[in-house]
């Protein structure tokens, strides 16, 4: 029978997967807000899971306002990428030093 | 028997996707592989009884956000391939952490047990009469109203920000302005002259 555990472990190895898809496109900004998006989604299986698994509807509302910080976070980033991209003509993140940080 | 078939289909194909998405090429296919892992993880989220969260990602995430990330990566134009030229420079260490970070994920997931869980001091227990999106929405217009709201705030602010940021004027344009041709008057805008014979008209 399905439980809480293989879920559990799909969602570890999703979120796995989003950490090192940063590292693997570190130069690439689209493909790490990409990796961002798949945290995000590992994050709300889990919440999701837990919440089946426990009987509590409180873990689906929290993954109801993940999902819309991150669609926010999704306009948000995608805007800075444009206007940067607009600017430099590039998005390699090599070259995002204009703050000097 | 067939619940477990459609966990492991949906499980291993949202894994499978979410590994080509971040190791494609080609960033179109990139968004295409994370729309499939979307759906899947859509599917499992069925699977457990969360329809409505179920439908929103598929709503939200596929409907909203993968198009936006197809729109911005078919409007630049960019050569992908030299962004991945030092891929395997940190390929090592990416999958090295990559690899200890899930081994320790999975150890804290297999060593833990509900324990001292007092189930009984749950905030909102659900109710197997009742619809999933039926209790979520009574939870959500009562309990959580104004953590609601919040939520609608910060989707908001980012449509602001986003239409602020990408927002230009550009120069040398002649848009129409409708509130000046509406305040135009006739007697403004026309002369009515009698010229003399002989003479033509000034201008």
């Amino acid at each position: 029978m399905i439980g809480l555990i293989h879920y559990l472990v799909v969602s570890a190895i999703l979120f796995t997967m989003g950490c090192v898809g940063i590292f693997l496109n570190r130069k690439n900004l689209i493909v790490i807000l990409m990796a961002i998006e798949l945290i995000l989604l590992s994050v709300n299986l889990n919440l999701v899971a837990f919440s089946a698994a426990l009987g509590d509807l409180v873990g689906q509302v929290f993954a109801m306002f993940v999902l819309t910080v991150a669609a926010g976070e999704a306009a948000i980033g995608l805007a800075i990428l444009v206007i940067y991209y607009r600017g430099r003509g590039t998005i390699a993140t090599d070259d995002v030093n204009r703050m000097k940080g | 028997m067939i619940q477990a078939i459609a966990f492991y289909l949906f499980a291993a194909v949202v894994i499978v996707s979410g590994a080509l998405t971040i190791s494609s090429r080609n960033p179109v296919h990139s968004v295409m592989w994370l729309i499939l892992a979307f759906f899947n993880a859509a599917g499992l989220m069925v699977l457990v009884g969360a329809e409505f969260i179920a439908m929103l990602l598929v709503i939200v995430y596929v409907g909203a956000v993968a198009v936006l990330f197809l729109f911005v990566v078919m409007m630049m134009d960019i050569d992908f391939a030299q962004l991945r030229t030092d891929v395997a420079r940190y390929a090592t260490i990416g999958l090295a952490l990559g690899t200890a970070l899930a081994v320790e994920v999975m150890i804290a997931a297999f060593a833990w047990s509900e324990g001292r869980i007092d189930l009984a001091r749950r905030a909102a227990p659900i109710d197997p009469a009742m619809p999933n999106i039926a209790a979520l929405g009574q939870l959500l217009y009562t309990r959580y109203l104004f953590l609601f709201e919040a939520a609608g705030f910060v989707l908001l602010v980012a449509m602001i920000g986003a239409i602020v940021l990408t927002h230009r004027e550009r120069a040398g344009t002649r848009s129409q302005h409708v509130g000046r041709q509406v305040a135009r008057r006739p007697q403004d805008a026309t002369r009515n002259v009698k010229p003399t014979v002989g003479q033509g008209v000034e201008l």
